[in-house]
């Protein structure tokens, strides 16, 4: 049974029941389910329902917002005052943030309702949400599989109606990624739209936060919450907001939807292949214009992402010395055995790899080779696409080349796992906006689809993902969670 | 392209990571593994190509130099891990 966003807030005006009542229902289902997927990390039972009180008196005056005492889930990369901010790591086991996030602010001030703070791959840097100090998290649909990463808590809670909504940070598809994998719809803004201040930085060129949930129509919702200009994050655009739901139910007969021909190609499985031509078929019924388009540079942003990613994460993660923030380790014998016993102990694994790639690649000798390079080869990706959406309005793609993997089967291939990303990169290279939404299943998992906007054009995507919604229930299926 | 074990260590050094004698060989391969899909950059030529270091090409904004932020000392110390005399404590590291 799926209830959004829309329905609970249409519940709320009509009296049908109260913010603490749906807040303390949500509540009972994750102290139910919680121990088996372990999606959230804190779980604030009585902030929420210290907030869910106040958002019933505002709303019995007859005010408050369209979400106000509408209970989400934050992904535990947005700091929280007063709350646990640990990002995954041991490193921030103790940290607690003594302000709260541009976006945990703007959520507050619509009167929303936080259930908890969910898991994620340690410092956002995973596409399989194993690489947690707080354990793996389990795929709603099968507990055996991964649901995806970095966001994967957010995405599993929204699969399994532990929560109606939940935020994610997407450096390089951790909020697209996990949508796919877990049968919701997720949404990564344009670069710049909402505000980075507050959430813990890995890559600061390329990092977005966008909201989970199971329609388009709620992603609107939450979305327009989330944007705005922000001074206090000086990546934060200077753009006006434009209403995201006003254009939900427009006719989309007539806009060109691109297929590039690069992400069809080889390393595609089949079955998802199928599902995203239905859904093409789909939009083909709903007036759409199909045209071949081609993103020739496509095939280097893995590459590129993993020189870039790890040479911002090595240098935001240098904040990590045992001093400032979070885990130090015992009895120091200098300050050089402070820092790196500090940070080998405080780090999982991949953030190491991440961290020593980052390194190499800015390192004397290596820069050229490595990190300018990535940068020069990242302006050809963007120039693709800036002359794909000459010719389109939207680009459609697979999200992700295969349906959710088993737990443990890539945990030993880094590389493997990277590849992972091939579908969703590009897009965080170029700073442009995407949203995956339910397509299909394949072997009983659901299979995502990927809509691609220009620069700010987020209302475009929204509309076409309604649109197919309107005409399609696969995002209205829900997992049996025991 | 394969990076030595001596290489590893240095990189780790530079990253202030201490990596034990019985985790390097692994981190030599998988780091090896991971410049091999970097080798793939170098078949496309870019003479010319401005490097790409922000989506929007945006330069950094500029404020007033005036005062915006309000001391929050007590509420800073609150949350410290460890704290006397109103000073952060830290361990001895300069001799």
């Amino acid at each position: 049974m799926t209830t959004t966003i829309k329905q609970l807030q249409q519940g709320l005006v009509q009296k049908q029941f109260s913010s603490v009542e749906i807040t303390q229902d949500y509540l009972n289902k994750i102290n139910q389910h919680n121990a088996e997927i372990n999606c959230f990390i804190s779980v604030t039972d009585e902030l929420a329902l210290q907030q869910a009180l106040e958002a019933d008196t505002v709303l019995a005056n007859g005010k408050g917002s369209v979400l106000t005492g509408i209970p989400i889930a934050h992904k535990d990369i947005f700091c929280t005052d007063g709350v646990k901010t640990s990002c995954g790591s041991k490193m921030l086991d103790n940290f607690i943030a003594p302000y709260n996030a541009t976006v945990i602010e703007k959520f507050n001030q619509s009167g929303t309702v936080m259930l908890g703070k969910t898991n994620l791959d340690e410092f956002a840097m995973g596409s399989s949400n194993e690489n947690s100090f707080y354990g793996s998290v389990g795929n709603p649909w099968d507990i055996s599989r991964v649901p995806g990463g970095s966001s994967g808590g957010s995405a599993a809670a929204v699969a399994a109606r532990l929560a109606p909504g939940a935020t994610g940070t997407d450096t390089g598809g951790s909020i697209r990624q996990p949508a796919a994998l877990c049968g919701i719809t997720g949404i990564k803004p344009t670069y710049g739209r909402v505000s980075r201040y507050g959430i813990v930085a890995f890559g600061s060129s390329l990092e977005q936060a966008g909201p989970f949930a199971h329609t388009a129509e709620d992603c609107a919702l939450l979305l327009q919450s989330m944007s705005g200009f922000d001074p206090r994050d000086s990546t934060s655009a200077d753009q006006a907001v434009p209403d995201f739901s006003i254009d939900l139910n427009n006719d989309i007969a007539g806009i060109k939807i691109g297929l590039p021909k690069e992400f069809f190609a080889d390393g595609l499985d089949t079955d998802i292949a199928k599902v995203i031509e239905s859904a093409i078929t789909e939009f083909q019924k709903l007036g759409a214009e199909i045209v071949d388009i081609s993103l020739p540079n496509m095939g280097l942003s893995i590459p590129v992402y993993y020189v870039v990613a790890p040479a911002e994460c090595s240098s935001n993660l240098s904040r990590m010395d045992g001093v400032r923030f979070g885990y130090q380790c015992d009895n120091p014998v200098d300050l050089e055995d402070l820092y790196k016993r500090s940070r080998s102990e405080g780090f999982g694994d991949e953030v190491k790899r991440r961290i020593m790639i980052g390194t190499y690649a800015l390192s004397a000798g290596y820069y050229d080779a490595y990190y300018l390079k990535a940068q020069q080869l990242r302006r050809l990706i963007k120039q693709d696409y800036v002359k794909a959406f000459e010719q389109v309005d939207v680009i459609l793609c697979p999200t992700t080349p295969e349906v959710a993997f088993k737990r443990g089967a890539k945990t030993d291939d880094p590389v493997n796992m990277y590849l992972q990303d091939i579908y969703t990169l590009s897009l965080n290279l170029a700073g442009l906006p995407g949203m995956s939404i339910p397509a299909g299943f394949s072997q009983a998992m659901p299979v995502g689809l990927q809509l691609i906007g220009n620069y700010f054009e987020e209302p475009k995507i929204l509309n076409a993902a309604h649109k197919f919604q309107q005409v399609t229930d696969w995002h209205l299926q829900a997992p049996e969670v025991k | 392209m394969t990076l030595k074990i001596e290489e590893v260590q240095s990189i780790a050094h530079l990253a202030r990571l201490q990596i034990n004698d019985t985790d390097v060989e692994q981190y030599t391969s998988e780091l090896s593994k991971i410049l091999d899909v970097f080798e793939q950059m170098k078949t496309h030529g870019t003479t010319g190509i401005l490097p790409m270091a922000h989506p929007m090409d945006a330069t950094q904004r500029l404020r007033p130099d005036v005062v915006s932020e309000t001391s929050q000392r007590e509420k800073f110390q609150a949350i410290a891990p460890d704290v006397e005399q109103h000073l952060y404590r830290v361990p001895k590291v300069i001799e």
